[in-house]
């Protein structure tokens, strides 16, 4: 069940610092829309252990926030935006929180954006959401998106500018909707985000959760997918590239609660400079209703430096052995000095091979996240991050 | 016309326990035009010489001298080597995730030619070599060599000495894994750069069956990192009926 394969030829596996051990099972972790239910993190706690808990006590203190972001962007018709409190949030189904960051930014959060597709809508072409920070100030936010029965809508929010940002984004997915939202961190060097994204996929639904971490002084986002109903579909891909000095922690969450359902965890990070980190952690929870289902998470880490350190580690736990598969992989490891060779022998020079091979690491998940609207920003985006590269 | 000048090579491999001399000084001289077989038995040190004409990091040089018509090659980096001429068609070509083959050969050619193909006749010269050696069209939209057999990875090799049309190309075990059709496919691939191009070539192979569909001008016979013997083409009809026991016994 456990695929070590090896394709960039990286020489170490790692399953993170020490061996895991769980505290208790994933689903006994607090979830309540009451701040008073999570006390402040210590840093010992599973959940915050990989995280600077340290410079984050201004996003677990429950008070209220002056800073804002800047919205903008043209919703193509069939997206509809409105405020909402958040008690009708709720009504709509929604995830509770499940950390003190997020559950302080839905109770702090000043209203609820909306985002919302009828049933039976066909959205065309992407909806691109700009959200840019404007200073230094905490902002609290809380995203709802809705989308109705049968509907199809891909909602990009583009993160940048300087921002110390706290987000609940919660995503109800109707019945055999088929839902991309994508989440691109592009912030500036300050910039801190928090983030928990919750997802609740509905029968025969398909949801794609893309982020794409580039930018940023501490980005921490958190995905969980619940099913609805059988049959669910879920792809949740990351990107991303961790310069000196940058934490960016991934965590994904996987709750396998109804049957016939898939999920697919494919997340891909690039490291370079002194205390570069980055951290992933894929759990996933396969109860005994989840009969037929199918998953995978895979991380993969590319080392480009010394000084740069990446935790990665997959938690699976199965109650029912009536599955059609569950895995993981996950590895760590420094640039293959053959594949340079190999380029170099060709008279690629050393920068433009280096750069070939980090762009091949990152093209399997490049190649599945297929909205055309961001391919230019996004190729933009990681040229520049290897052109920069200490390499 | 181009020269090539091996001058009492001595080359050590960097293994975990230490440096290990392997090329015991290897004379040899190859021009434009010519073939020169390499032969010897396994662990003589023909792929070490390979290896370190291309400037692989793993083999150092103790001594001795490699020029290219004058310029020291072993001054040069790998990338240098390959943009004054010299290819090596590897033993085990080194598969690399997520860069097509397309886009490698584009990054090659603009490397060694300095400026980028034009595209329409790159286009279509990649299209003739890729019909030539029987390769299927969307080889190359493929990950170089990821997922390709032993024959499409040599095929591979000799698609790439074909686009970047070398001074001197090094093919190391080519005939390796390869059966009797592959083969000759990648032995007229060869015959073909030597017709359009006058390229040298250092043809590196324990087994003569190569040698029947590209002739050697010279045939050089290496046991334990020495020139043991040299000739003509028939030195490798010796080989064939003899075998290398001879060499071996004499060198014991």
């Amino acid at each position: 069940m456990t695929d070590t394969t090896n394709p960039l030829g990286l020489d170490e596996h790692s399953h993170g610092s020490g061996v895991q051990v769980p505290d208790s099972k994933r689903d006994a972790r607090t979830r309540s829309f009451d701040v008073a239910d999570f006390p402040v993190p210590t840093g010992r706690e599973e959940e915050w252990r990989f995280s600077p808990v340290r410079r984050l006590a201004d996003y677990f203190a429950d008070a209220d926030s002056t800073g804002r972001l800047s919205v903008s962007g043209d919703l193509p018709a069939g997206l509809n935006v409105e405020e909402i409190s958040l008690s009708a949030a709720q009504e709509l189904g929604i995830l509770e929180p499940e950390d003190r960051a997020a559950v302080v930014a839905a109770n702090r959060a000043k209203t609820v954006t909306h985002y919302s597709v009828p049933a039976e809508t066909e959205v065309e072409g992407a909806a691109i959401i700009h959200a840019d920070g404007t200073g230094n100030d905490l902002v609290h936010g809380h995203t709802v998106i809705s989308v109705g029965a049968n509907s199809k809508v891909t909602i990009v929010v583009e993160h940048e500018g300087l921002a110390r940002y706290s987000e609940l984004v919660s995503l109800v997915v109707g019945d055999g909707a088929d839902v991309t939202f994508v989440s691109l961190q592009l912030w500036d060097d300050e910039s801190q985000h928090l983030g928990q994204h919750d997802a609740i996929v509905g029968k025969d639904a398909k949801l794609k959760h893309i982020v794409i971490s580039l930018g940023g002084d501490i980005v921490r986002l958190n995905a969980n997918v619940r099913y609805s109903a059988n049959g669910g579909e879920a792809e949740l891909l990351g990107l991303y590239f961790a310069d000196a000095g940058q934490h960016l922690e991934h965590r994904t969450y996987i709750d396998h609660n109804s049957a016939k359902a898939t999920s697919n965890v494919m997340y891909k990070g690039a490291l370079q400079g002194k205390d570069a980190r980055s951290v992933w952690i894929g759990d996933v929870l396969i109860r005994p209703e989840a009969l037929g289902i199918d998953t995978y998470e895979l991380n993969r880490n590319l080392i480009l430096t010394d000084g740069a350190r990446a935790d990665s580690v997959p938690n699976l736990e199965i109650e029912t052995g009536d599955i059609a598969g569950a895995g993981h992989a996950s590895s760590t490891g420094r640039f293959d000095e053959e594949h340079l060779f190999y380029l170099m022998s060709r008279g690629i020079p050393e920068d433009v091979a280096r750069q070939l091979v980090v762009r091949g690491f990152f093209n399997e998940v490049i190649q599945k996240i297929q909205v055309p609207e961001i391919e230019t920003t996004l190729n933009d985006r990681i040229e520049d991050e290897l052109s920069r590269s200490v390499l | 016309m181009s020269t090539l000048t091996i001058t009492d090579l001595h080359v050590s491999v960097n293994t975990d326990a230490g440096a290990k001399p392997i090329l015991n000084g290897i004379n040899l001289e190859l021009n434009s035009n010519e073939t020169h077989a390499i032969m010897g038995p396994n662990g003589s040190g023909k792929s070490t010489l390979a290896y370190a004409l291309a400037g692989h990091p793993k083999y150092e040089v103790t001594s001795g001298s490699v020029t290219l018509d004058g310029e020291d090659v072993l001054e040069m980096s790998v990338d240098e080597r390959a943009k004054a001429g010299l290819f090596l068609a590897m033993q085990y070509p080194v598969e690399v995730p997520g860069v097509t083959v397309t886009n490698f050969l584009r990054s090659a050619k603009t490397a060694i030619d300095g400026e980028a193909p034009k595209l329409r006749n790159w286009t279509k010269d990649l299209k003739s070599a890729m019909e030539n050696l029987r390769v299927d069209p969307e080889f190359a939209s493929r990950n170089v060599n990821e997922g390709f057999s032993g024959g499409e990875k040599k095929r591979h090799e000799i698609l790439q000495m074909e686009m970047l049309s070398p001074k001197f190309a090094v093919l190391d075990e080519t005939d390796s894994g390869l059966d009797v059709d592959a083969l000759r496919i990648v032995s007229e691939g060869v015959n073909r750069a030597k017709d359009a191009t006058d390229v040298g070539i250092l043809l590196i192979t324990h087994y003569t069956r190569i040698l029947r569909y590209i002739k050697p001008d010279h045939v050089h016979v290496i046991i334990k990192g020495k020139v043991v013997e040299e000739g003509g083409p028939e030195l490798a009809d010796r080989l064939e009926a003899e075998g290398y026991d001879r060499f071996l016994q004499a060198a014991v």
